[in-house]
């Protein structure tokens, strides 16, 4: 019988050595080691035989080979599964260059991409954001920015009056500070704000001019507040916006609202110094107007344009093209 | 303001001679020198030449035929397009060949076949100052066919164009900058002309102030002996390269006294000054004045005559004399006026009239009332010079109104200079900074007493001289640190949750458009949109001048844009702000939201609207019983948060589209942003997930058209109670089998159960729950 073993055991390897698919490894498999299969067999013929060394030797063979079977098959199997994954991936492969979906985001405008970095830029120096409404009234606008009416400073601002209210008392706002003021009303110091908006000028529009443009102003009050604190802010900043490598300078200049006034200036690592905007410590006029004793509070401010940021990072030779609406681009940033 | 560098060195001998210091040490003193230019240095082959004649062509509207004689008694032809000059003048030609300042190149460009021999130029052309207003008229007595600067004794000038501002009248004379110099490097400054002596017998021009408000100081000297004559070199030079014409001696050293002492005066011909004196009076209502620029000028009763001593008006006070009384080439008494007045009716009239002159530009930013004696005794100085004859005359003038200033003197504590600057300063060391640009200072207790000098009228108080302080210390040495907020920064709410919803639009594929935020006349109509609005007094574009009431109409002209460049399907979106009118101090701006989505249709605004909603925790009501206006009447749909519209939702109505030219069907969405950025929105809380199996199953109701989604929607929620765990409306159908006006939703609905495993019973009994509630509504399970 154990001749019969070997045989039955030797064929049974040779049938799984000869399937080619996975489908019939586990047919052939179940054909072996089934109930009905030759070792099932063999192990109810073991009662049939005469001695006990008979038995004993006859019931290891049938063992051994059913083990050895039972491993080829396994093997055989996960052979066949692997070549049947290997299959189906070649089968699969795809040239990843073949696409043809469109991109689907949306694109921020470019003044939005500025403005935000303007802001993150401040919130990490500390500073928070304040807006305010772009038709103002004329107190707001001008005379409680140390521009009372008839001030010759005035005639620096081309503003688009609008008709609402008494004539002359309500303005397209000229510029970001009048929120300074609406901020000093409103919050008491100390005050570290930035306060980005649409400003509006009744200039005609060229390659780098608007009528209606963007402004991100600061205002920082507190006690004690020096201009030494100005220059060190606006440095901060322009290393933290431009980089490490840039510096900043103050040059005496002339706002109604700020005395001392200054322009700053940055200077690129190559040396050439850029015009960025202008700055100062806040009037003592204003401070009252926005209802602070300039003798307990003293403050800075500065303001820029944010339109520039985005024409000069992007290269945009003309400025009006930002406002054009037009996707083709709108999509290219 | 243009400031010659020789001009300089001669007012104070002890600054370098080195335009970079100089130029540097200006910028640093708050006078930002814009360029340094070498100007009157001629153009190499352009000479003076004598007009022969003009000609029109009848073929050229444009340009006329000029002959000229560049003194080789040749006549040559040039097309010229400025119209100014007659036979006999004498002009500056170009030969061709000659290579121009701006990098042109002249050459005999024939125009309808007609070759021209070079181009007359003007100032500008030459690089002599701003004026293009036509042909540059040069002297009739001068030299032909000689390079034109040698004949009008031009040298080469270096010249700063400085931006002076507004707190800085002094800076508008070469005197003023170079005092504030002066102070910068620390060298000795004095400018006393020499003193007039009055040795002519008394003459007088008399003056009688009418309305001294608005001149509190009138001065008149008369000076005779005067010969009319060119001007020195270096002073046509210098003139020229300031930017001012040279005209004559008399003229130019008016002109020359006014760029060095900051002091605009003017002189008249004492002969033809009716009654010999002058009367200071407001123009009546309507009164005409023919300025000396040729203009006929009418006048309101808020504008400064200058009459003569007969009343009749001979110059715009301040601002621009009359021809009437002009220095002529025959004058020889001169009688002249050195006056201040009053800076705002200056400022009004100049702007009244748009005559900004040079004198106007002077008067109205604040000139000094006092030092006017070395002004006429510099001019004095100046005339002498070709004028060696000349005689002052007994019986000046100095008539002053009770409206002339005082000096002002300010206390200046150290320690608040200090407090400003960031660094310490002692009543010492502000004196020794600002006693060299003028400010007499005196001890006061601990402050310092400062009088400020005539001429810085824009100093009045302490915080004016913190900031001469710092000028003359000089900003770079005032240090730089940095103050600390006490506060966390960061974005509010509001704006945390602006830029959320701005990421959300963007990641739906939507792009960020900024449209303009003037209207034309009409374009709210068009849109369909109630035509109230808040309009411009004074728009920038005839017609635009209406504010915007709504983003809408911006983003269809954005579209239509886009479809006009075969961009279709254009997704944009625009958070800006709106203002419709109102009866308060301020329109009602607000902050809004448009979105259209061009190509698509009112269930893929809907569909925005509910994404939006979601991400952003929001909830609205939508009514289609109120159709918002110009949008397509079976759909749109307002927004409503309790009582308030928000929003509104549907699609542009065809009407509105066929308006704005757009062809493709436009999706619309719009939110005040003002209302729901500021609400709080509601904070997600965790509901447990069940572990136990769900199932699914779909319903198809037959229901009228009549009973919108929304209801059923509701119903079937009732009706299956907590056991439902999601459901979707998948299908939408009308036609065959479904009877007319009706249709069929079929919808799917999981349901689940958190502590066990649904039975068929349990599902049963839901399913019939549903039928139930939906039967209510009228609806019929479909087969």
């Amino acid at each position: 019988m154990i001749d019969e073993i070997l045989a039955a055991r030797d064929g049974a390897l040779a049938r799984l050595a000869a399937v080619t698919n996975l489908a019939d490894a586990d047919a052939v498999t179940a054909d072996l080691l089934g109930k009905k299969g030759p070792f099932a067999a063999f192990k109810t013929r073991l009662g049939s035989l005469a001695t006990v060394d008979e038995k004993k030797a006859a019931g290891q063979a049938v063992n051994e080979a059913t083990s050895a079977v039972e491993a080829a098959a396994a093997a055989r199997r996960s052979e066949m599964q692997r070549a049947e994954r290997a299959t189906q991936l070649a089968a699969e492969r795809l040239d990843l260059t073949e696409v043809m979906s469109r991109p689907t985001r949306g694109h921020a405008h470019v003044v939005t991409q500025a403005w935000q970095r303007l802001e993150d830029v401040f919130i990490g120096l500390g500073f928070q954001i304040a807006e305010g409404p772009e038709v103002e009234t004329d107190w707001h606008n001008f005379e409680a920015l140390n521009m009372p009416p008839q001030h010759p400073a005035r005639s620096m601002h081309d503003t688009f009056y609008v008709d609402h209210g008494a004539p002359g008392s309500t303005v397209l706002r000229t510029h970001t500070s009048p929120v300074q003021i609406r901020v000093m009303q409103t919050i008491e110091p100390p005050i570290y704000m930035v306060m980005p908006g649409r400003v509006f000028r009744n200039e005609t529009t060229d390659a780098t001019h608007l009528a209606v443009f963007h402004q991100i102003e600061g205002l920082v009050i507190d006690r004690g507040i020096t201009l030494a604190d100005l220059a060190g802010t606006i440095e901060k900043f322009t290393q933290a916006f431009f980089g490490v490598d840039f510096t900043s300078r103050l040059r005496p200049s002339f706002f109604p609202f700020t005395e001392p006034s200054a322009e700053f200036d940055i200077r690129t690592p190559s040396g050439d110094w850029l015009e960025l905007g202008g700055c100062g410590m806040v009037h003592p006029n204003v401070l009252r107007a926005g209802g602070l004793d300039p003798e307990e509070w003293s403050g800075f401010a500065f303001g820029f344009g944010i339109d520039r940021m985005a024409k000069e990072r992007h290269g945009v030779a003309d400025v009006r093209e930002m406002y054009a609406n037009d996707l083709r681009f709108v999509t290219q940033f | 303001m243009k400031i010659v560098h020789s001009w300089l060195l001669d007012l104070c001998p002890g600054l370098p001679d080195d335009t970079e210091a100089i130029a540097e040490a200006l910028s640093d003193l708050g006078l930002a020198v814009e360029s340094v230019d070498r100007v009157g240095a001629s153009v190499a082959g352009v000479v003076t030449a004598k007009v022969l004649r003009t000609e029109r062509h009848p073929n050229a509207a444009k340009v006329h035929r000029v002959y000229v004689d560049a003194g080789d008694g040749v006549e040559r032809h040039v097309w010229c397009g400025a119209f100014n000059m007659s036979a006999g003048d004498v002009v500056p030609l170009a030969t061709a060949g000659t290579a121009m300042p701006d990098g042109r190149l002249i050459e005999p460009k024939p125009i309808l076949g007609i070759p021209s021999q070079g181009m007359l130029c003007s100032a500008r052309e030459l690089g002599l100052g701003d004026d293009h207003s036509g042909i540059l008229l040069l002297p009739h007595d001068i030299a032909l066919g000689v390079p034109y600067g040698e004949a009008l004794g031009l040298r080469e000038e270096l010249v700063y164009d400085l931006d002076v501002l507004r707190n800085r009248p002094d800076a508008y004379g070469h005197l003023g900058v170079a005092r504030d110099l002066a102070a910068r490097f620390g060298v000795p400054f004095d400018y006393s002309p020499p003193a007039v002596e009055a040795t002519g017998a008394p003459m007088t021009a008399t003056v009688e102030l009418v309305d001294g408000d608005r001149c509190p100081r009138f001065t008149s000297v008369v000076i005779s002996g005067v010969r009319v004559a060119h001007s020195p070199d270096w002073m046509a030079s210098r003139l020229s390269a300031a930017g001012m014409r040279p005209i004559n001696n008399v003229v130019d050293v008016s002109n020359y006294v006014m760029l060095e002492c900051n002091r605009p005066n003017h002189a008249y011909d004492y002969e033809t000054l009716g009654g010999h004196g002058f009367r200071v009076r407001l123009a009546a209502e309507g009164e005409t004045l023919v300025t000396l620029d040729g203009a006929e000028r009418t006048l309101t009763a808020d504008d400064l005559l200058i009459c003569d001593g007969n009343d009749r008006p001979i110059g715009l006070g301040g601002v621009m004399g009359g021809q009437n009384t002009e220095i002529s080439d025959d004058t020889t008494t001169v009688a002249l006026e050195t006056a201040w007045f009053e800076p705002l009716g200056i400022m009004r009239t100049a702007v009244r009239s748009g005559l900004r002159s040079e004198a106007s530009a002077r008067f109205e930013r604040g000139m000094d009332p006092h030092g006017i004696g070395a002004g006429i005794a510099r001019f004095v100085e100046l005339l002498r010079i070709t004028s060696p004859d000349l005689v002052v005359h007994e019986g000046a003038v100095d008539a002053r109104s009770e409206h002339f200033p005082g000096a002002t003197t300010i206390t200046v504590r150290p320690g608040r200079v200090g407090a400003m600057l960031g660094t310490p300063f002692t009543a010492e060391q502000i004196t020794a900074l600002i006693e060299p640009i003028g400010f007499s200072c005196a001890p006061d207790g601990g402050n310092v007493a400062v009088t400020v000098p005539s001429w810085r009228p824009d100093c009045t108080l302490e915080i004016d001289i913190v900031e001469e302080v710092a000028r003359h210390y000089g900003y770079a040495k005032l240090g730089k640190t940095v103050p600390k907020s006490s506060l966390p920064g960061g974005l509010s709410p509001v704006q945390q949750r602006r830029r959320r919803l701005r990421e959300v639009l963007l990641g739906l594929g939507i792009s960020e458009a900024m449209p303009h935020p003037f209207l034309s006349d009409g374009d709210l109509a068009r849109a369909g949109l109630a035509a109230d609005a808040v309009r411009l007094v004074n728009p920038l574009v005839v017609g635009d001048d209406v504010l915007r009431t709504s983003l809408r109409p911006g983003l269809l002209k954005a579209v239509a844009y886009n479809e006009s460049y075969r961009t279709p399907n254009a997704a944009m979106f625009e958070i800006g702000h709106v203002y419709p009118p109102s009866d308060d101090v301020l329109p009602a701006e607000y902050e809004a939201l448009g979105v259209v989505l061009a190509g698509r249709e009112a269930p893929a605004a809907v569909d925005l609207w509910r994404e939006i909603a979601a991400a952003m925790g929001w909830g609205a009501r939508l009514d289609q019983g109120t159709v918002p206006a110009g949008l397509h009447p079976g759909r749109g749909a307002t927004l409503s948060l309790g009582r308030d519209a928000i929003g509104v939702v549907g699609e542009v109505h065809p009407d509105v589209l066929d308006a704005y030219e757009v062809t493709e069907r436009v999706a619309v969405l719009e939110l005040n942003l003002s209302v729901l950025l500021a609400t709080e929105p509601k904070v997600p809380q965790w509901k447990p997930t069940s572990r136990f199996p769900s199932s699914d199953f779909d319903l198809a109701f037959v229901l009228p058209d009549s009973v919108i989604a929304e209801k059923v929607d509701k119903a079937i929620r009732q009706g299956a109670g907590s056991a439902l765990v999601d459901l979707a409306l998948f299908d939408v159908y009308r036609g065959k089998g479904v009877p007319e006006g009706s249709r069929s939703l079929a919808y799917r609905l999981r349901v689940q159960a958190a502590d066990r495993t649904f039975t068929d019973a349990d599902l049963s009994a839901i399913r019939e729950k549903v039928v139930a509630a939906v039967a209510k509504l009228g609806g019929q399970l479909r087969g």
